[in-house]
């Protein structure tokens, strides 16, 4: 499982906002800390903004702060609003051979339909572990990863 | 078996906190009222079999409930399971639940807190629960918990 490079970003800042609900930061605080261009952050926070899970104050002393409910928010909750992590589903011409939508490679379709079930098997536990898991049990997590890094 | 008498695992701001004991007889009525009012389907018959293996303080099974102003909250069930497909012994939960009014108080989580004591005493270092992975739900509650995935698959098949 690989997200993509916007996808992690939105996590690393959501989880920082979460972690410290009541502060703003700014823009060029989290880029600094996790060495992003902050041009890059500003397009992801835009779109965490967008889906009300942070709030933007702007002036002296303004910045972004934590907006949603992190008992109740789950990493998937965040990751559906930057990329759909299904294994991509190929364009089925049924009995016939064909070309992928995706990669280009034809394929018998009982053997792209055997593997989509074990690709649908795969996406489904992952999607479960996500949305199993609320920010407030991942601050947990790195509290205790922090404690045993010591 | 050994009962927690006073939680230090509780949620902050409850307005009342339920104290976790061992299930009795006379508790029976409301564990099914509870899970007849989650799972929408009235199942005496199970439970009174489920009080009869787990209730009573038999080695290494448990059947706790918790109660608050003498109404039955939630409870949970669970035992220790020896050397199953090459696991060392561990704490199974396999039933847990909170009356939905009752909820966000901190009761699934003395709950949990109170049979993992249990399985301590009993010596076993490792709690282990399998649930619908579409179960939000009870797996946030889980996770919540800091359990994590177990180095298990469950399989199954149409007979």
């Amino acid at each position: 499982m690989k997200l993509q490079t916007n996808t992690l970003l939105a996590l690393y800042s959501v989880l920082e906002f979460a972690a410290n609900p009541g502060r703003h930061l700014s823009a060029a605080e989290v880029a600094q800390k996790y060495r992003v261009s902050p041009h890059h952050l500003a397009k992801v926070l835009r779109t965490l903004g967008r889906a009300g899970l942070v709030g933007a104050v702007r002036g002296v002393g303004g910045g972004y702060r934590f907006a949603g409910n992190a008992k109740r928010l789950t990493l998937m909750d965040v990751i559906e609003l930057f990329e759909d992590i299904s294994a991509p589903r190929r364009a089925i011409a049924k009995g016939a051979r064909r070309r992928s939508a995706t990669d280009g490679i034809a394929a018998p379709q009982e053997v792209e339909d055997a593997l989509g079930v074990v690709l649908k098997e795969i996406d489904e536990i992952a999607k479960a572990t996500f949305r199993s898991i609320t920010l407030d049990t991942m601050l947990k997590l790195i509290e205790r990863r922090r404690g045993a890094r010591g | 078996m050994i009962y927690r008498k006073k939680s230090s695992i509780a949620a902050p701001g409850e307005a009342r906190q339920a104290r976790v004991r061992g299930v009795l007889a006379g508790d029976l009525e409301q564990v099914i009222e509870i899970d007849t009012v989650v799972t929408g389907l009235r199942k005496a018959a199970y439970w009174a079999e489920i009080l009869r293996r787990y209730g009573g303080g038999r080695r290494q099974r448990y059947f706790l409930v918790a109660e608050a102003d003498g109404r039955i909250e939630g409870y949970v069930i669970g035992e220790v399971r020896d050397w199953e497909f090459g696991s060392a012994p561990c704490g199974w939960v396999f039933a847990i639940s909170v009356r939905p009014d009752a909820r966000l108080g901190g009761t699934g989580t003395r709950l949990l807190g109170a049979i993992s004591d249990n399985f301590r005493r009993a010596g076993v270092s490792k709690l282990r629960t399998m649930l619908a992975r579409d179960n939000q739900l009870i797996l946030s509650f889980f996770r919540s918990q800091g359990m994590m995935a177990a180095p298990f698959i469950s399989l199954e098949k149409d007979l």
